[in-house]
């Protein structure tokens, strides 16, 4: 419907035109959209919008960022308007509106982490990288982000590369640290408590 | 008497996470099978005489928030675990589950029996993804062996837990902002009352729990309220998680109760073992970033929350971040005012907008261009947010800054003067931090 009677409704739909020259058309690979219609049913019928943060994990799994195109795929899926889905997409800092590298490494930054030297592994990447936080190496490999506390602070300092978790990365290893990357890709980082406790040196 | 461990006791045994060693080792679902004989209310009466407090940062009874949860309504009823644990300093939610996702599991299943729930969420924040795949087969495994679903041990009480997966944001942690994000919208805080136990998820009567809240309901169930209450002091009883960080020799997550001291928790052999390089404590903040910093002085006050509470700080999450004699107090405050101001979610003024404020006049007397007026000024910005916005994150993003003022003027009075940081360049040598910054 619309406000005014001569108007026909979404003319000029500002949030339309602007996610209008956002990308290609897009949809879901058919396994996502049936990951999408499980994760659906966990909630209350007249509740699809529950379902946002996960479609938009879909969306963002499926094109490495999240484009316009995108949300309006979500808007469709959760049944709301692309602006409500622009909302959330802005809130979040793990949804990404420009494209990223392979590798994100997201360095935590707070205190713990800042006590033990995660301003210098910081720096160290910028060095080895060529690039300063929140910029990509011309190869799209990787992109190098502060974030705030990653919730592993007697394994500090972290960084996060995608889903995966790197503890107790010195400053100084750092360039060793990205040449394994490069080499061994998912295998370099050493994971969670399971890897770190056969290390030994930190308690529970 | 030596402490036995109850939640952490089998963590780093291999294959801890996995159901068959739950139910070998943990007496696992046990509580749970004893829970359905008895009536919901009579597992809130346990629950509340065993004095246990909500391991989230209020130490809110739970008991209390349970009863509080509206009976005679047509409404369906829904717990939320809080699995959000971004508060800097506490990582205890994540060793619980990685290691011990059945025990919150179990304890979700009877928290849902005694409030009249059919539907539990665990809203996981998005960084722990490697946390939410053991839990989801956790959850698979609990299905498939029939303590979860439809007629759960033929007692003809259903229930399902789901996770939901978070995306970056602190104030999701936050009980009212985690249901909004649960909703599908921006982690905002609302507006209370209505509390959650009266309108909370869906406008439904909601219990928003703590994940080691939740893990403590299955040992209580299964051992009375009277040996939870007896592991603690008055009024605190029960096993606690605490999680140290900062310069000590060995930081973890570390089980006791909360007769145990400060000073214990840090130089303790069986805990942190000492500081750092054997260097000189100076400070330490007692439960996660937004409470008041204590001091050497007051390391012999046992960790309890009223204990710490009269000490003039909060034991809040129990993440205790401590420091030796090289970090300069000003740079403690910019980075936390940092973390605020990042954080923020930007729906009440004083806290959006005082929190840069603070951010930007740390900054500038870090840097060294401070005058001394700006002391004043950081009170009096500090001081406005206090106190005046929804929900605690105003409060806690003002601490930092209020409690190294009014520990450490001396410092900030210092870098005025001198326009530079005044530790010793020996020390910053030493301090990875601090090296080569200024």
């Amino acid at each position: 419907m619309s406000f005014h009677p001569k108007i026909e409704y979404a003319t000029f739909h500002r949030s339309e035109r602007k996610l209008a020259d956002a990308g290609e058309a897009f949809a879901y690979t058919p396994e996502n959209q049936a990951k999408f219609d499980e994760i659906v049913t966990r909630y209350p019928p007249d509740q699809r919008k529950s379902a946002i943060l996960y479609a938009l994990y879909l969306v963002q799994s499926q094109q490495g960022y999240i484009t316009g195109a995108g949300m309006r795929l979500v808007a469709e899926q959760i049944r709301c308007t692309p602006a409500e889905v622009e909302d959330v997409v802005s809130y979040y800092t793990m949804f990404y509106t420009r494209p990223v590298g392979k590798y994100v490494l997201n360095v935590c930054r707070t205190l713990s982490c800042a006590l033990l030297g995660a301003e210098r592994v910081t720096e160290e990447f910028s060095a080895t990288l060529g690039i300063k936080p929140g910029e990509t190496t011309p190869d799209g490999l990787f992109t190098l982000i502060e974030v705030e506390c990653l919730g592993a602070c007697d394994r500090a300092p972290v960084v996060m590369v995608n889903d995966d978790w790197h503890e107790r990365l010195a400053p100084g290893q750092v360039a060793q640290f990205v040449d394994d990357i490069k080499t061994r890709g998912r295998a370099a980082f050493t994971g969670c408590f399971l890897h770190v406790e056969k290390k030994g040196g930190h308690g529970i | 008497m030596a402490f036995e461990p109850v939640l952490t006791k089998y963590v780093r045994e291999p294959n801890a996470f996995t159901l068959d060693f739950y139910l070998k080792n943990q007496r696992g679902y046990e509580g749970l099978r004893k829970a359905l004989t008895l009536k919901p209310n009579d597992i809130i009466e346990q629950v509340k005489a065993s004095g246990l407090r909500g391991r989230g940062g209020a130490g809110f009874p739970t008991g209390l928030k349970w009863q509080f949860v509206l009976k005679d309504t047509p409404k369906p009823k829904y717990i939320a675990c809080n699995a959000d644990e971004s508060e800097p300093g506490t990582f205890k939610d994540h060793v619980l589950m990685e290691r011990n996702p059945h025990l919150l599991i179990e304890g979700c299943a009877i928290g849902c029996y005694a409030i009249g729930a059919k539907v539990a969420y665990i809203y996981i924040r998005g960084e722990f993804y490697h946390v939410q795949e053991v839990l989801e087969q956790a959850i698979a495994d609990a299905y498939k062996a029939g303590y979860l679903g439809r007629n759960i041990l033929g007692s003809g009480f259903d229930c399902d837990v789901y996770m939901h997966r978070g995306a970056g944001a602190y104030e999701a942690g936050e009980e009212t902002a985690l249901i909004e994000s649960l909703e599908g919208k921006r982690a905002q805080p609302r507006l209370k009352p209505p509390f959650p136990a009266v309108e909370g998820l869906y406008q439904c009567p909601t219990a928003v729990n703590n994940v080691e809240t939740l893990c403590n309901v299955p040992p209580i169930v299964l051992n009375g309220p009277e040996w939870f209450a007896s592991l603690g002091p008055e009024k605190n009883g029960g096993p606690k998680l605490f999680c140290v960080s900062g310069h000590v020799k060995r930081p973890g997550v570390y089980e006791a109760s909360m007769h145990t001291t400060l000073r214990d928790l840090i130089y303790g052999e069986q805990f942190s073992q000492g500081m750092l390089d054997g260097r000189k404590f100076k400070a330490i903040i007692p439960g996660g970033s937004s409470v008041p910093i204590l001091l050497e002085k007051d390391l012999d006050t046992p960790a309890s929350f009223d204990h710490i509470q009269k000490a003039g700080s909060l034991l809040g999450s129990a993440g205790l971040i401590v420091m030796d004699d090289t970090v300069c107090m000003v740079w403690l405050a910019m980075n936390l005012l940092h973390f605020y101001r990042h954080e923020s979610c930007g729906k009440c003024t004083p806290c959006r907008e005082g929190g840069d404020w603070l951010y930007k006049l740390l900054q500038r007397v870090e840097r060294g261009d401070g005058q001394m007026k700006d002391i004043d000024l950081m009170f009096g910005v500090a001081n406005n947010i206090v106190g005046k916005t929804l929900c605690a994150f105003g409060d806690a993003a003002a601490t930092p800054v209020l409690t190294t003022l009014n520990h450490f003027r001396d410092e900030f009075e210092a870098h005025i003067r001198e326009g530079h940081c005044t530790l010793p360049a020996e020390w910053r040598a030493k301090q990875p931090m601090l090296a080569g910054a200024h």
